[in-house]
């Protein structure tokens, strides 16, 4: 799956999406075939606010639980409630249907020191060269 | 994060087919120093696994399981039979030869060394298969607590690849493979027949799914070991098969509340708290473990072991807490999953037996939110029984 070249993306697998001082947050690809089957996703409610990388919410397949890390500060205006009943489709579309938050960040230029789409795919190709080694 | 280079790493130990996992490409874990498949994105992932052996069938690597050969050196029953009889709780000597049964070797306490599935393979010869994490202990203990015995002990675990061909059509596909008629084989007895014309190849309709099927045990170089896999593999795809990793054998056994060493028994917790009473023969004579047993049944239990079903959102996982209407802490969630047969989350915890009638409510504690949860008759999951089909057709 391509990795969209307007994102930005965490060493920890989120992606976001900003556009002004919107921005919309979801897993990659690389952390739902990490995941396997997800069953289960836990989201912050509107109004919450969260800081670049604490935890903001769960998401959980059969075997594991994942904490998901916010990549930048802000106040959440939206979750994807569709998630709570097709959890699934973050295995199937993790980039697009499955986005998690739209948040009002705090300082859009915060995102600026994350990995663009070719830095990020150089990131996970080294761990998956690790996890062959 | 630690890097993979790092000196103080230990070596993780890899079964005959480890690079038949990754050229499937199987994501890789470790478990208990072995680096196992966990699941093969190529079979649909850990639920279509799952699913496959719950209604077609499914391969399982299992050659990480230990093996340990006791047999006696007159024949006749004799020490080998007491020293099985003295290490572990269920009554050998009511095994024909051919039979396997569950059974557990116990320490002193009454609590588990390990579980094991013992076969008698002799009038004076067993098997004992044994856990992965548990090998060395195991087989240390088995040597020191037989010394008195005129009995071999025998250490065979890397001597053999073992495969699991699980599901309800297993037998389908193994009988391909086989010149044993494997419809005479009773579930949990063994016989010995050429398989892919490996001759007096091991076969038990044994598993830990709680689905029909059977375990092989072929010789564990290489180059056997991947021709046998990809054989059954061929075999199984008319009927779909698919290689399944520790994933799906984990939720396959928590559904039909099949024991794992380290979660529902370990050497902190004895036979009647794990409830495996049905497995422990305290007429047959002494064994270890037994006269502790006793006090411990005087005593009464303390905790049990019983099964949830979660009512709120939820999943329970291994060392979640169980607590009472007013959060305070009544137990220990030993095992938690989704139960992908059938579709609700489901666990096994140690809680007061006060706690454990069907139907009493228990919260689990799942990231410092109390979620409601319920105990249910366990096994979650029972085979269906075979409906013998109709003598004659009926017509009206």
């Amino acid at each position: 799956m391509a990795y969209p070249a307007n994102f930005r993306y965490t060493k920890d697998h989120e992606w976001v999406d900003v556009k002004g001082d919107l921005a919309t947050i979801g897993i990659t690809d690389y952390a739902q075939s990490e995941l396997g089957d997800v069953v289960f996703v836990e989201l912050p409610k509107v109004g919450a606010k969260i800081e670049a990388g604490k935890s903001f919410g769960t998401v959980e397949s059969v075997k594991a639980v994942s904490e998901i890390y916010a990549p930048a500060a802000g106040e959440v205006l939206e979750a994807n409630g569709d998630l709570h009943n097709t959890p699934e489709t973050l295995n199937t579309d993790p980039h697009g249907a499955a986005w998690l938050i739209k948040v009002k960040l705090a300082n859009p230029s915060d995102v600026g020191s994350l990995m663009d789409a070719a830095a990020y795919e150089a990131f996970i190709a080294e761990k998956k060269k690790e996890a062959s080694a | 994060m630690e890097s993979a280079t790092t000196p103080s790493k230990i070596a993780l130990r890899k079964t005959a087919l480890n690079a038949t996992h990754r050229r499937l490409g199987a994501k890789m874990v470790d478990f208990g120093g072995w680096d196992m498949p966990v699941e093969y994105p190529s079979s649909g992932g850990l639920i279509a696994e799952h699913k496959a052996v719950r209604g077609g069938v499914g391969l399982f690597d299992v050659s990480h399981m230990g093996d340990i050969r006791i047999h006696g050196t007159s024949g006749k029953p004799g020490g080998a039979l007491a020293a099985v009889q003295h290490i572990s709780m269920n009554d050998a000597s009511l095994l024909a030869i051919g039979q396997a049964h569950y059974s557990a070797m116990l320490y002193p306490e009454g609590t588990f060394v390990d579980d094991v599935i013992v076969h008698r393979l002799g009038e004076d010869d067993f098997l004992l298969v044994i856990n992965a994490g548990t090998r060395e202990k195991d087989i240390n203990w088995v040597r020191e607590n037989t010394k008195g015995f005129a009995c071999v002990i025998e250490e065979l675990s890397d001597a053999y690849t073992q495969l699991a061909i699980q599901g309800p059509r297993a037998v389908d596909v193994l009988q391909k493979l086989t010149d044993a008629d494997l419809s005479v084989i009773k579930n949990y007895w063994f016989t010995h027949g050429t398989v892919c014309g490996l001759k007096n190849t091991l076969i038990a309709r044994t598993g830990y799914t709680g689905e029909d099927g059977f375990e092989i045990y072929v010789p564990s170089d290489a180059a056997t070991s991947e021709r046998v896999w990809n054989e059954v593999m061929e075999a199984g795809r008319e009927f779909q098969i698919v290689p399944c990793g520790l994933g799906a054998r984990n939720t396959l056994r928590l559904e039909s509340k099949m024991a794992l060493y380290g979660h529902e028994i370990s050497d902190k917790i004895n036979v009647w708290e794990a409830g495996l009473e049905r497995y422990c023969k305290m007429e047959k004579g002494d064994f270890i473990g037994r006269a502790a047993l006793e006090r411990a049944k005087a005593a009464g239990l303390t905790r049990t072991l019983v099964g949830l079903e979660m009512l709120d959102r939820g999943i329970a996982r291994d060392e979640y807490c169980c607590c009472g209407e007013a959060g305070e802490a009544v137990g220990v969630v030993t095992s938690g999953s989704p139960s992908p047969t059938l579709g609700k989350n489901i666990a096994l915890a140690y809680v007061p037996p006060a706690l454990a009638g069907i139907g009493t409510t228990i919260y689990v504690e799942i990231r410092g939110q109390k979620c409601k949860a319920q105990v249910v008759a366990t096994p979650f999951y029972k085979r269906p029984k075979k409906v013998a089909a109709p003598q004659t057709a009926k017509t009206v």
